[in-house]
């Protein structure tokens, strides 16, 4: 890539700092930038017109269709903008990522089903009626 | 050319061994800059998870108050997020210049992107006010306490953003896009990119699902 | 009006109340610590040793310099969290009826809450990060560690937030909530003072600098391990401060935005944890304990790393089954955030939660327990050593494993809803930490401090110490067991019942052999750094080790290595030894190194001075400190000048001297 070369021949007395291209950093592109923008603009029209729109009548089914959105809106930048890969820092990256990504999982559901438990149990009425109408 | 010295002086058994055991000459180990960064991101993640988890929890508890579908514009969101996306397009076009290596044009697009950041700002701020104005502050229900906490704390993250983002347009200009500074805005970008993927997670998780019934 | 005004404007909600003139035990604490501080600091003017202090140590950005740092304010910080272990065993033994004992409630529940806070967060974290701070970057053969000026800036953070805390003591109060700060108890309504603030701030400070610490070590075990040293050829040390600076950064994010939370609720009128307007106070314990179970690990498992290196090194065995104790510890760092409910099986989330909680709980005490084993299968036909970092070893398998024991038994919620808060409760985490962390640290300490300062601990009084604490602790926390069978709660300064007091008695008893434990441990600093020339190391190697940092001197030079090593085999140094490794006398090159600075200092020392404005509501000095705060960072971020060679003519006499030294010691 001729990025690369400018790299090489501009800081060829300096070794041991790159700028990133070390470790399995690929170079941005712009063809990466503006696939991952459309996908992006695509990904997020939808799920505001499916909800501005009331496409479904099912709230369920809209919020587990906005929610798949999202999460395939999130790879998308995770690839296109942080350039995700297996290779980055030797693989740290991806591992760091997915580590975080499990915890984000147990304490969002553990949270949710744990929380939801105590507020049936222990405050029946508050899981039963309309809070709306609550003072 | 070291070792050479050290197996000269103590030859026999132990010289050869020596030379096994040590680097000679210099040795510099890989920076760990854009890693450590990025465990920082993986941090602030987690902060962010459980915001969202409050939300999650508490954010169907309108106390009789207003609720998502009474407070939320959604036009203007959809407007937010199309600042914060392109945004993030042309940090990357001042990502692509600094790897030509070109000052200028890296300036000129840092500049956009701190203006576009600021334009989410202030509208986020002025949608704030409003609510506020309504009576639907913070203080008025557990919903809007976790509404505010977590849209604010990500806007908090897009103004320091900003002020690095100027800090660094000083520096460049100052130093020239030397191997620091590069660092310093591959640094930024993933910090950028990062609330822009968080910003997914609000519009949709807050907003979208805020409306729905 | 206007004098009001303009008092409140700029003190906030500080006046001479504050100051406990009326509470004697205060008073006379204060007038005590006053007199030592002025002797301090005539001392340090009289010795003119100021320049030397911020040259050498406040602005260092040495592991070593900063490793010792954390650990001798966690052993400062220890005397104060144990004055209060003492004063509850007081109370505690003599209330009984009529009796009030002398610290009434209000008092009573700022001691245990200080307690808590003071021996979790300001002792046992520094003391562990200290010494993985220390230890790390010696044993994978770096330098330094990968961001050096973090690393100090990250040890002023923790100090500053301990010094927040003993402010408390002195200008205003502590919360008076337990050491978690549960609400509703801790919101503006029922705590309106600034006791819950103190604890606030000064846990997010501290949190701040350990998070940093925690992303630093990751990145210097990922990127700056010596050639050849694989993660499978890392010494066990190593590996379990890798899994404990990822649980770090894991479970710390959490701590921040609870006590966030926490804190809109007690300055901006939110209602995250309110009774009303929505408000749900358990999700804060939720959140909490999901910071709070990994917490745990993360002061045990660098102790389980120090029983690895310590058991290997005196057995002269290599460890037994080291890739069963990888594997162990990565399980361990998983698992410990599947368990968290098991801290509040009563709170009535049902069988089905709490039946899922109680069996990982019950499933993490598997990998444990393979340590045990592989521990004692090193100790088999070994060649054993009982120098002092084994004595604490052997106490700690002990100790710990009853601990653990009775732990397995609480995972039991049927169990636990008995046992839940009493004292039984309080005999199990005590001994668990002080059996497994507090055993640990003192087998570390003791086991590296040769390398640290030249010379070994004197093993007689070593060993007063370690016996006075074994046994103390059997007698302080079996009668707690006893106590919370019978159905004791946790957290009373009085009792009706007489017929308990007899174990309480045994506790307090108990409690001052520990107190005679400490007291060794000090006279045992004392008496070798007087006998230190009888003491001394010069090889660098005293005890036959077998990890990296037993290769350099000791003290290390200031760059550790002169050459970075080449490692080819697990226990890098044992097998250096065992194949004829010859030490390099010349041939030597200018290092590069990173410069001392004061701007962490200065950080931190802002970031204090804005959390002290916040408790009081000063608002005008916490905005000024915040911006004064910002500016210093973004400051700093315009120096680009942060390093030096060390030349090769200073490496030759360092190197010149060891081998004088190693020379003279043949001899």
């Amino acid at each position: 890539m001729s990025a690369h070369h400018a790299d090489t021949t501009a800081h060829a007395a300096h070794h041991g700092h790159d700028d990133g291209h070390e470790s399995g950093h690929s170079p941005s592109t712009l063809k990466g930038y503006l696939t991952g923008f459309v996908l992006s603009v695509i990904l997020t029209a939808i799920p505001f017109a499916l909800v501005m729109f009331k496409a479904f009548d099912n709230a369920g089914t809209t919020a587990a269709v906005i929610l798949a959105f999202a999460a395939v809106q999130i790879v998308v930048h995770m690839v296109y903008f942080l350039h995700m890969n297996g290779k980055s820092e030797g693989g740290w990256t991806l591992l760091a990522l997915v580590f975080t990504l499990m915890l984000v999982v147990i304490t969002l559901s553990g949270s949710l089903w744990v929380m939801y438990h105590l507020n049936h149990n222990m405050m029946p009425a508050a899981a039963t009626h309309d809070m709306r109408k609550m003072p | 050319m070291s070792d050479i010295t050290a197996s000269s002086i103590h030859g026999g058994v132990g010289a050869a061994a020596g030379a096994r055991f040590h680097v000679s000459g210099e040795h510099h180990p890989e920076s760990g800059t854009l890693l450590g960064f990025w465990l920082y991101l993986m941090s602030d993640c987690l902060v962010f998870a459980c915001l969202f988890a409050a939300y999650g929890v508490l954010g169907r508890s309108y106390a009789a108050g207003p609720t998502g579908a009474d407070l939320f514009d959604l036009p203007m969101v959809a407007v937010n997020t199309s600042l914060l996306l392109l945004s993030s397009i042309t940090y990357g076009f001042a990502v692509l210049e600094m790897q030509r290596r070109r000052l200028r044009p890296v300036l000129a697009w840092l500049a956009v992107t701190g203006l576009l950041g600021a334009g989410f700002i202030s509208l986020e701020l002025y949608e704030f006010a409003h609510l506020i104005h309504e009576g639907a502050g913070p203080q008025r229900s557990a919903f809007l306490s976790s509404f505010f906490t977590l849209v604010g704390t990500h806007g908090l993250h897009v103004s320091f953003g900003i002020v690095w983002l100027i800090t660094l347009m000083v520096q460049v200009g100052k130093h020239g896009l030397i191997a620091e500074n590069r660092r310093r805005l591959m640094c930024l970008s993933m910090f950028w990119h990062f609330l822009d993927v968080v910003w997914i997670g609000v519009f949709t998780f807050v907003y979208l699902m805020g409306v729905l019934p | 009006m206007n004098h009001l005004d303009m008092q409140s404007l700029i003190l906030g909600r500080l006046t001479w109340d504050a100051i406990p003139f009326h509470e004697p035990i205060l008073l006379a604490t204060f007038i005590g610590v006053a007199l030592g501080g002025v002797a301090l600091l005539v001392a340090l003017t009289y010795f003119r040793l100021w320049g030397p202090l911020w040259r050498d140590w406040i602005t260092s950005i040495d592991h070593k310099k900063i490793g010792i740092m954390y650990i001798v304010l966690g052993l400062v910080m220890l005397l104060r969290g144990f004055s209060d272990a003492i004063m509850m065993r007081a109370q505690q033994a003599i209330a009984f009826g009529d009796a009030v004992g002398f610290l009434p409630p209000h008092h009573y529940d700022q001691v245990f809450t200080a307690h808590g806070v003071i021996m979790i967060f300001f002792v046992a974290m520094p003391l562990v990060t200290g010494l993985m701070n220390f230890v790390v970057p010696l044993q994978i053969g770096a330098r330094d560690v990968s961001f050096p000026f973090l690393n100090n800036f990250s040890f002023w953070m923790t100090a500053f937030g301990a010094g927040l805390v003993m402010m408390s003591l002195f200008v205003g109060e502590f919360a008076r909530t337990g050491w978690l700060a549960y609400p509703p108890l801790s919101g503006i309504a029922f705590s309106p003072d600034v006791g819950v603030d103190y604890y606030i701030w000064s846990l997010q400070i501290a949190g701040v600098g350990t998070l940093l610490s925690g992303v630093n070590l990751i990145a210097t075990i990922v990127k700056m391990r010596a050639p050849g040293m694989t993660l499978m050829k890392m010494p066990v040390f190593t590996w379990t401060a890798l899994c404990t600076n990822v649980l770090i950064v894991a479970a710390f994010p959490v701590l921040t935005a609870v006590l966030a939370l926490l804190s809109l609720d007690r300055y901006v009128g939110t209602n995250f944890f309110t009774n009303d307007l929505g408000g749900n106070a358990m999700m804060y314990v939720n959140l909490i304990w999901i910071w709070g179970h990994p917490e745990v690990y993360i002061l045990v498992l660098p102790a389980f790393g120090i029983f690895s290196e310590v058991v290997a090194t005196f057995c002269g065995k290599r460890l037994f089954g080291y890739a069963s104790m990888v594997y162990a510890t990565v399980v361990i760092t998983i698992l410990s955030y599947l368990v968290w409910l098991h801290h509040f099986f009563t709170m009535g989330s049902g069988a089905s939660v709490n039946s899922f909680f109680g069996i990982t709980t019950m499933i993490i005490s598997i990998p444990t327990g393979a340590k045990i084993f592989n521990w004692l299968f090193t100790m088999y036909r070994g060649r054993i050593r009982f120098e002092l970092p084994m004595l604490w070893t052997v106490g700690f398998m002990i100790t710990f494993v009853i601990g653990g024991m009775t732990g397995v038994l609480l995972a039991v919620p049927p169990a636990d809803f008995v046992l839940h808060n009493s004292l039984f409760l309080i005999a199990h985490f005590h001994n668990v930490i002080i059996g497994g962390v507090l055993f640990g640290l003192l087998a570390g300490i003791t086991y590296w401090f040769p390398k640290a300062f030249g010379y070994k601990l004197d093993p007689f009084w070593g060993k007063c110490s370690f016996w006075f604490w074994q046994i103390g602790f059997f007698f302080a926390f079996m009668p707690l067991y006893v106590l919370g069978l019978m159905g004791v709660t946790r957290r009373l300064s009085h009792f009706d019942d007489p017929s308990l007091q007899i174990w309480f008695q045994i506790a307090a008893f108990g409690a001052a052999l520990i107190a005679l434990g400490i007291l060794s441990f000090i006279i045992q600093l004392v008496v070798s750094f007087v006998r230190r020339e009888s003491l001394r190391d010069t090889t660098g190697d005293p005890w036959n080790g077998r990890t990296l940092e037993w290769s350099t001197a000791s003290p290390p030079p200031a760059y550790n290595f002169a050459f970075t090593p080449l490692v080819h085999d697990n226990d890098a140094w044992h097998d250096m030894k065992a194949n004829g490794y010859v030490r390099p006398l010349d041939g030597f090159i200018p290092i590069h190194m990173p410069k001392n600075t004061g701007a962490g200092f200065v950080i931190a020392a802002l970031s204090a001075v804005c959390g002290f404005a916040l408790i009081w509501h000063m608002w005008l000095l916490a905005g000024a400190g915040f911006a004064a705060l910002l500016a210093a960072v973004i400051v700093h971020t315009f120096n680009y000048q942060r390093d030096f060679h060390i030349p090769a003519d200073e490496v030759v006499r360092t190197e010149g001297e060891r081998t004088r030294l190693l020379l003279a010691g043949h001899v």
